[in-house]
């Protein structure tokens, strides 16, 4: 009888998902599309902060966006008034995307006629930061309301993404947002995070963020305005 | 709520295995990184249910904790972090976001049990290495 043994393997659970992100993150490269993607915990409004977004960059760039959601299709109705293209992934009960699901998703768009791609991933502070969905650059949102040692109970999160958007802050005042605080709490989990403070309802601080992700388009992709 | 798709994963792979090899994969070995975003307690519990009326019924899960380790320019070492809410060096206090280990989720070894268990043979779980 043979002995039983111990075998090494070194294995990757979610290398399915790594190799999808991977090809995935090819074939942004090659189109020259910049891909954004959004996490959040539900209600902190990515949705809304999308919408302008999206509103803002059509004059000067092609944009579209794909929206993950457990259950409706309300998400992709609000997007469509930016009359950009929307398409919405729902999960079922599945709590964040996965790169085979952006895969299916993207199956019928030619990614050449696009300058961004927005993904927004489900409202889930946990399980998404699992997940490579191929993105070029991951937001992660925080609004005034939720409090400013968010970062500190989901660090994983904030560590996973590059940027980091703090959004309502027209109601910062009446919510006593301690901006600082916040600030260290961010630094904290992720040195060096580049932050934006901003409001999608009345447009306070769009602008820089704007700016920032056309900077971030021709610095990668050396693409010309047109 | 995704370890239980990732327990999912692991029991198929698993399984891929001991078909191929014609044996009974009796425990998995995984190394779980702190940042990896995949909670062990959670993980534990749904991989027994992932196993239920799978040829892994009754398999272990042996998780290895791994914490973050960061590079500092500043000592030029790697340091252990105590806490992932402190991307700072525990020595220096220096911020840092070079991380070397903490992401990991993956399955180091499998415990076979005896190949000839897999035709009807009485299984012996393997001791050594341990």
């Amino acid at each position: 009888m043979s002995e039983p043994r111990l075998v090494e393997v070194r294995r990757n659970v979610l290398k399915q998902n790594d190799v999808i992100a991977r090809s995935l993150r090819e074939q942004f490269r090659e189109a020259g599309v910049f891909v954004v993607s959004l996490v959040s915990s539900p209600g902190s409004g990515k949705t809304t902060f999308l919408e302008k977004t999206l509103t803002l960059l059509q004059p000067q760039y092609r944009v579209a966006a794909l929206v993950g959601d457990l259950a409706t299709e309300n998400d992709a109705v609000r997007l469509a008034r930016s009359k950009a293209p929307v398409k919405q992934i729902t999960t079922g009960t599945l709590c964040h995307l996965e790169a085979a699901m952006v895969q299916n998703a993207l199956s019928d768009w030619d990614l050449h006629q696009l300058d961004f791609l927005f993904i927004e991933n489900v409202g889930n502070l946990v399980c998404p930061s699992s997940y490579d969905l191929g993105e070029s650059l991951r937001l992660v949102l925080m609004s005034v309301t939720e409090g400013e040692d968010k970062p500190l109970k989901y660090p994983t999160i904030f560590n996973s993404a590059d940027v980091a958007v703090i959004t309502k802050n027209e109601l910062a005042a009446a919510v006593e947002f301690d901006w600082e605080t916040a600030r260290k709490s961010i630094e904290s989990v992720r040195p060096g995070m580049k932050i934006f403070r901003l409001s999608a309802k009345t447009g306070e601080g769009m602008t820089e963020y704007l700016e920032f992700l056309g900077q971030q388009l021709r610095e990668r992709h050396s693409v010309v305005l047109r | 709520m995704h370890e239980l798709s990732i327990a999912m994963g692991i029991v198929d792979a698993a399984m891929d295995e001991a078909r191929q090899r014609g044996v009974q994969v009796s425990a998995v070995h995984l190394r779980l990184g702190a940042l990896s975003g995949v909670v062990k307690d959670a993980l534990l519990f749904c991989y027994e249910v992932a196993c239920q009326d799978t040829p892994l019924a009754g398999s272990r899960l042996i998780v290895e904790d791994v914490p973050v380790v960061v590079f500092c320019s500043r000592c030029n070492d790697t340091r252990v972090l105590g806490s992932v809410q402190s991307f700072s060096c525990p020595e220096c206090n220096t911020p840092t976001m070079d991380v070397r280990k903490g992401k990991e989720l993956e399955v180091s070894h499998w415990r076979l049990r005896n190949e000839r268990a897999a035709s009807g043979g009485s299984p012996t779980e393997c001791t050594q290495a341990e």
